[in-house]
């Protein structure tokens, strides 16, 4: 039992981060119907941030409690993510907007590569140590373990999340954001700015990965180049699974998926009578998604996808 | 350029030029082999990405489909060879008897003493085929439940299968030993072709002899891969001008269209996903038997993504576009190697950006510079039919955007 619900909190802590990612996904595709494959790099990038600003914070006011430390490095980390991503649908989406569809998907493959190799030459090819900054006593709860840089995590990703939700449903950006995503063309005709919506939706994408990156890094302790891949498939299969294009879709796709992985990493040992290992952990999102794909490929919340060929 | 080879319109040019192009061809190796075995070596390397990019050109410039795992394909065939052709089949036995007894006792008694001894050793005849169409199988079972989706869709799935396989073939060596884990199978058979091994026999300094000639191994293999891709290469072009080639362009340039003329799209869309992972099997056989060894090192995402830098650069659906973008990103980060670092070193005194750093900037940018100003490649089809770009739909003028 004490199994089963430390496997609950871990799921939930790798599904909030996994729904801050898959929220980066969803928002550009209901914009644009595009998948940004760079996204996960925009995660590395916030995350190899997070470590300088850590590490220059660390030196110049080490008293500072973890928490103001931590926000600092996110703080830090938000502005350049979104530069980042601005740059990304500068350059390598925008001129190929009425493009045949593969261009647009090898350009984001093309950046991808650009920004992980860019990243190498800056902060290294081996991991960087993440600077641990909170607190190691874990705090018990039923049983459980729980440390604080994951109870902190849950509250950052709430706040972000309660935030996104404000933003899309009640400000002016948001109804342009909504109604750009329901139909760009009327959205147009109905005067907004379809070039600001986009650019608006790639920040804000921008600057969940960047909280992400951040938090991801603070919690495996440790930051690389190619971190942003893994965590980019798996938060798009999130995506999927809540139905693309949907922000309340992907926010619950990531929490899902969290929990199966976790759960499923705990418990397939057991099922399969030791033949597969927690080492396989990686294998449940790609499964998800090819299931997901199969029988619903709208997901959970989304509207029908099928036929747009 | 292309008139060069257009035999139709001007035969004696065409066959003239292809006669110079065979000469330099079969020179190389003995010319190369001056400067050391090891641009030799390159070639090889560089003739087995030209196979590759040739399988993925079906996928992704005919059919217009994203696969972002096709290095997979190359590991289910590498890894088939490591099984079928090594002693590494005994291990699988051994670990099976060690392990489940009784399925263990149950396959030694199937397979005999001989190959629990010392593992299968299939021929390259077999090997080939088989490695096709596992590759096949697989390829088909990866684009079925996508196959109604947009391609995004199935660039994703392709990536994460890429990724799959690399955890499995990583993670297969407990309980049961099949993959040997990070460490790779050893002593894969080197191929045979009519009795003789082109590693050479053992004690001869790895030189082949056929009849009177006798050269450096590597030259052999560069004349097996050279023999490959020719066949490739023909497949591929007698595919393009076939029904089936002008199906894939037709669902490529639109597919709602192309269902209402009459085709099977689902089918011919599985067809090219199976042909273009044979392919990656073909080679990835190969591969193993000119390494000798192989481990799930050599199959990450990079490779695949080199295999697509390579499509694009070169001009995807056109054939010598895609050997050319095979050669120059095959064989130009080797010759950086050899120009870059030592340059470095005399101006600057260090190095800045050693070579496999470069490699990668040039796949990146090959791919973000030839998309944006150089839609249908260095070497683009004559036809204009025949090019990615050729029929760009029109935005809205309010937006921008083009309606999904």
């Amino acid at each position: 039992m004490d199994i089963f619900i430390q496997q609950i909190i871990n799921g939930l802590v790798l599904g909030s981060m996994y729904a801050l990612i898959a929220l980066g996904y969803t928002m550009v595709y209901g914009v644009l119907n595009l998948i940004n494959f760079a996204h996960g790099d925009v995660l590395m990038i916030g995350a190899m941030a997070g470590v300088t600003i850590l590490n220059i914070v660390q030196s110049v006011a080490p008293n500072l409690p973890g928490i103001v430390k931590l926000g600092i490095a996110i703080a830090g980390a938000i502005p350049l993510c979104v530069a980042v991503n601005l740059l990304i649908e500068r350059v390598a989406y925008r001129r190929l907007r009425n493009a045949p569809r593969l261009a647009p998907l090898i350009t984001a493959i093309g950046v991808s590569i650009l920004l992980q190799t860019f990243a190498m030459m800056i902060w290294g090819r081996s991991p960087v140590l993440f600077p641990q900054v909170m607190p190691d006593n874990s705090l018990h709860f039923l049983g459980a373990l729980i440390t604080p840089t994951q109870v902190m995590l849950l509250i950052v990703s709430a706040l972000s999340m309660v935030a996104l939700v404000f933003l899309v449903e009640k400000t002016k950006m948001g109804r342009a954001m909504r109604a750009t995503a329901e139909n760009p063309r009327v959205a147009g005709l109905m005067g907004v700015d379809a070039d600001r919506v986009i650019v608006m939706t790639f920040a804000i994408g921008a600057a969940l990965a960047a909280v992400a990156g951040v938090m991801w890094g603070a919690t495996y302790a440790s930051a690389q180049f190619a971190m942003g891949f893994v965590p980019g498939l798996k938060a798009f299969s999130a995506a999927v699974l809540g139905g693309i294009g949907n922000i309340y879709g992907a926010m619950l796709g990531g929490i899902l998926l969290g929990l199966i992985e976790s759960l499923g990493a705990g418990y397939i040992g057991d099922l399969t009578g030791n033949f597969l290992g927690s080492q396989y952990q990686d294998i449940f999102a790609f499964v998800v998604l090819i299931i997901v794909l199969t029988l619903r490929p709208s997901g959970i919340m989304g509207e029908r996808v099928a036929d747009r060929a | 350029m292309a008139s060069y080879f257009d035999v139709k319109s001007n035969p004696r040019k065409a066959w003239s030029s292809i006669g110079v192009l065979a000469v330099v061809v079969i020179a190389f190796p003995f010319v190369a082999q001056q400067f050391g075995n090891s641009w030799v070596r390159i070639m090889d390397f560089a003739l087995l990405y030209i196979m590759l990019a040739l399988g993925l050109n079906i996928v992704v410039g005919f059919a217009g489909l994203l696969d972002l795992g096709y290095i997979a394909f190359y590991a289910l065939g590498a890894y088939m060879t490591g099984l079928l052709a090594s002693p590494q089949f005994a291990t699988v036995l051994e670990s099976f008897v060690n392990q489940y007894p009784a399925i263990g006792n149950a396959m030694v008694a199937f397979f005999g003493p001989e190959i629990t001894q010392n593992g299968i050793h299939l021929s390259v005849w077999l090997i080939v085929p088989l490695g096709a169409l596992l590759a096949g199988v697989f390829g088909a079972l990866l684009g079925a439940p996508t196959l109604k989706l947009r391609g995004d869709y199935l660039a994703i799935v392709t990536l994460g299968f890429g990724e799959i396989i690399r955890i499995f073939m990583n993670n297969l060596n407990g309980p049961v030993n099949i993959t040997n884990g990070p460490q790779g199978i050893n002593m894969i058979d080197p191929i045979r072709v009519f009795g003789v091994s082109l590693a050479g026999e053992s004690g001869s300094h790895a030189t082949v002899h056929v009849g009177a000639l006798s050269m450096p191994s590597v030259n052999a293999y560069y004349f097996l891969f050279l023999a490959l891709c020719i066949a490739i290469i023909f497949i591929s072009t007698r595919l393009q001008n076939s029904r089936l080639g002008r199906a894939w362009v037709a669902i490529r340039e639109d597919e709602i269209a192309a269902k209402a003329m009459g085709i099977n799209t689902r089918n011919i869309k599985l067809l090219a996903f199976a042909m273009g992972a044979s392919f990656g099997g073909v080679s990835g056989s190969m591969f193993a038997s000119f390494q000798g060894f192989v481990s799930p090192e050599s199959f990450s995402l990079t490779e695949s993504i080199a295999v697509l830098a390579m499509v694009v650069l070169g001009g995807m659906g056109h054939i010598p576009g895609v050997v050319l973008g095979g050669i120059i990103l095959s064989a130009l980060p080797e010759v950086l190697r050899h120009t870059v670092e030592p340059v470095q070193m005399a101006v600057f005194g260090k190095i800045w950006i050693d070579a496999e750093v470069l490699r990668q900037l040039l796949y990146g940018l090959a791919m973000v510079v030839i998309m944006l100003s150089r839609p249908a490649g260095l070497w683009p089809s004559p036809k204009h039919e025949d090019r990615p770009d050729a029929d760009i739909d029109q935005p809205d003028k309010s937006t921008g955007i083009v309606a999904a």
